[in-house]
């Protein structure tokens, strides 16, 4: 008697076990259903999402989106709440899914996580090819993959237009300088636009994959032909007073050009980039 | 009569400092092949290296350090006490933060000399507030004490207004106006300064008769006919000009007028009027010393010059204190 309660409820266990299991493998087969209250704590993140989540969707972005000297959607961004990438304010929000960055405080990204939250890391374009799977990451996880494929599509024919019509000949030397003295390296999104507007990038020439903080000094004796200076913003900072150093100007004796803020995420904004830096190149100085 | 001897040999060392300055940095080329470019010049990059980079560099120090010294050996007269140096006391501080206030706010971009003017006006205000607090007859305990509260609160200050900036790059310019770096100066930088430092130079300059009198004692000088109230007045505003200005474009450079003036005193017999001119050149000196070690030390690396001076100035402080304990 006592033994057949106990087989028989083992069975019922068994039996539980195993509708979970199947259930389990269902919901793995059909697509998830979309999230429905998406929060980014991502600059880029929020740009992307915001191209691409169905309206609705997207419930708030960092501050970073609404501003123009970093966010090509910074008028697009009024329209959203917007957050400081805190896990309590994110948490207080019921998000069933957060976007983030590779480099988004960890610390954030594990309380969330903690507290139950689906959390979608997404890796800084650091290609134009990585930029396109950046898209198309976007697109699976807000459930918006034909609208994601149609954006690559079209990035590509763009790109590819662009590419063909790049002027043939000797290569000038761009190198971009930023607060501090930063450069991107070779392998970096900054690097990629600067190649398909049809200059060399400097790291190339001097071998730096990763960015770097290059002396004024040196960006002077290393001689590039075209300095694109990173942007000014709002208030002072003495770490960018050395952009206006009379050097600068001395060294191109030409106009300089500027990082707008398409040359901050890998978004397909970076093209409109490249065809200002084109512009720059046979721009009367 | 040491004295000839004494400015011509810190002359000689500053001159050597300052060729020194001249080919130190990242890109090193050669002594000969350097200063053909920076005498000769041109438009290729070496020429541009030579002549907008370095040579505002070395000129900057050379300000900022005769600014400096002046200023200390000028106010340890006043107050009679070796104690008194802009930086130790707060004045330097002061002068940072009318300085950050001119930047955030958008004057000095619009204002010429707002920069400077606004970093005087710092540096005013802090040293009234120190000889309010202390004082002007120099009671140690006073100085020192009413310079710890003006300093902690000029920083205070300086920080809560990078902070509150709208530029996420200016929290970082914390480390620039709290200890100073003339690297990636320019020409802009010594023009902005020149003028109010050539005011200061001059009041503290004509201030050295005054205050060998001084030495004798308020009652005594101003039967020698000092104006001590004008005395006073030329100090602090030519210690506010020269502070302020070389804090306006090489943040907060300390402990140049402690130590300077410190090692100079026993070789102009004590005398604060002879000791002007050889803190002056002493000041240049070290402060070349200082701007050519941080670019040896870590090349490229903008490391700070407050750095360097703290642990030459600190000794300096603690031989000061061990020396005057005891004394009420």
């Amino acid at each position: 008697m006592l033994g057949s309660v106990r087989s028989s409820s083992l069975a019922l266990a068994l039996a539980a076990i195993c509708a979970a299991s199947a259930l389990g493998a269902e919901t793995g087969a059909k697509p998830a259903p979309a999230p429905a209250r998406v929060v980014s704590i991502n600059l880029c993140t929020d740009q992307l999402a915001m191209l691409l989540a169905a309206p609705g969707q997207l419930r708030s972005v960092t501050m970073l989106a609404r501003d123009p000297t970093v966010s090509v959607l910074a008028e697009r961004a009024q329209a959203y709440r917007t957050n400081h990438g805190h896990a309590e304010e994110v948490y207080l929000d019921w998000p069933d899914l957060v976007l983030a960055g590779r480099y988004t405080a960890q610390a954030t990204v594990n309380m969330l996580r903690g507290l139950g939250i689906r959390v979608e890391i997404f890796e800084p374009a650091q290609s134009f090819n990585a930029l396109q799977e950046d898209i198309l990451q976007m697109g699976r996880v807000l459930g918006r993959e034909p609208q994601a494929r149609a954006m690559v599509d079209d990035f590509s024919k763009r790109l590819a237009a662009l590419r063909a019509s790049a002027p043939k000949g000797p290569r000038d030397v761009a190198a971009t300088w930023a607060a501090r003295g930063y450069m991107s390296g070779s392998q970096s999104l900054a690097a990629e636009i600067i190649t398909t507007a049809g200059f060399a990038p400097l790291a190339v020439k001097l071998g730096r994959k990763a960015g770097s903080f290059l002396p004024l000094e040196a960006l002077v004796m290393a001689d590039p032909d075209l300095v694109i200076a990173g942007q000014s913003r709002a208030g002072h900072a003495h770490s960018e007073d050395m952009l206006a150093h009379p050097a600068l100007r001395s060294l191109t004796g030409r106009q300089t050009a500027l990082q707008s803020n398409a040359w901050v995420c890998g978004l397909p904004a970076v093209l409109e980039a490249v065809v200002a830096l084109r512009a720059t190149e046979g721009g009367t100085p | 009569m040491t004295r000839p001897w004494l400015l011509g040999v810190l002359a000689g060392a500053m001159g050597a400092l300052f060729v020194i300055s001249l080919l130190t940095g990242v890109a090193d080329p050669g002594v000969a092949t350097s200063l053909k470019a920076l005498v000769l010049g041109g438009e290729g990059p070496l020429d541009i290296v030579m002549r907008e980079i370095r040579l505002p560099r070395a000129l900057l120090a050379v300000m900022v350090g005769a600014s400096l010294g002046l200023a200390g050996a000028a106010m340890q007269g006043l107050l009679r006490n070796p104690l008194a140096e802009p930086g130790v006391i707060g004045i330097s501080a002061s002068a940072a933060l009318g300085a950050v206030l001119a930047l955030q706010t958008g004057l000095a971009a619009m204002v010429p000399l707002a920069l400077p003017g606004a970093a005087l006006l710092g540096a005013l205000l802090g040293v009234g507030a120190i000889l309010f607090l202390a004082g002007s007859g120099g009671g140690t305990l006073g100085l020192i004490l009413a310079g710890i509260a003006l300093s902690a609160l000029a920083s205070a200050l300086t920080a809560l207004v990078l902070n509150l900036s709208p530029n996420p790059f200016a929290a970082h310019d914390i480390v620039f106006w709290m200890m100073g770096s003339l690297a990636d100066t320019s020409f802009t930088q010594v023009a902005i300064a020149a003028p109010v430092m050539a005011l200061g130079w001059v009041l503290l300059g004509r201030s050295g008769r005054g205050l060998e009198a001084l030495t004798l004692g308020e009652d005594t000088a101003a039967s020698m006919g000092v104006n001590l109230a004008r005395l006073r007045l030329a100090i602090v505003l030519g210690t506010a000009a020269a502070v302020g200005a070389a804090t306006a474009v090489a943040g907060t450079v300390g402990f140049v007028g402690l130590v300077v003036p410190h090692v100079l005193r026993p070789w102009v017999g004590a005398h604060p009027g002879r000791l002007l001119p050889a803190a002056a050149l002493g000041g240049a000196v070290l402060v070349l010393a200082a701007d050519i070690a941080v670019r040896r030390i870590l090349p490229g690396q903008d490391l700070k010059l407050g750095v360097l001076m703290a642990l030459v100035g600190a000794p300096v402080f603690f031989h000061l204190i061990w020396r005057m304990r005891g004394r009420p």
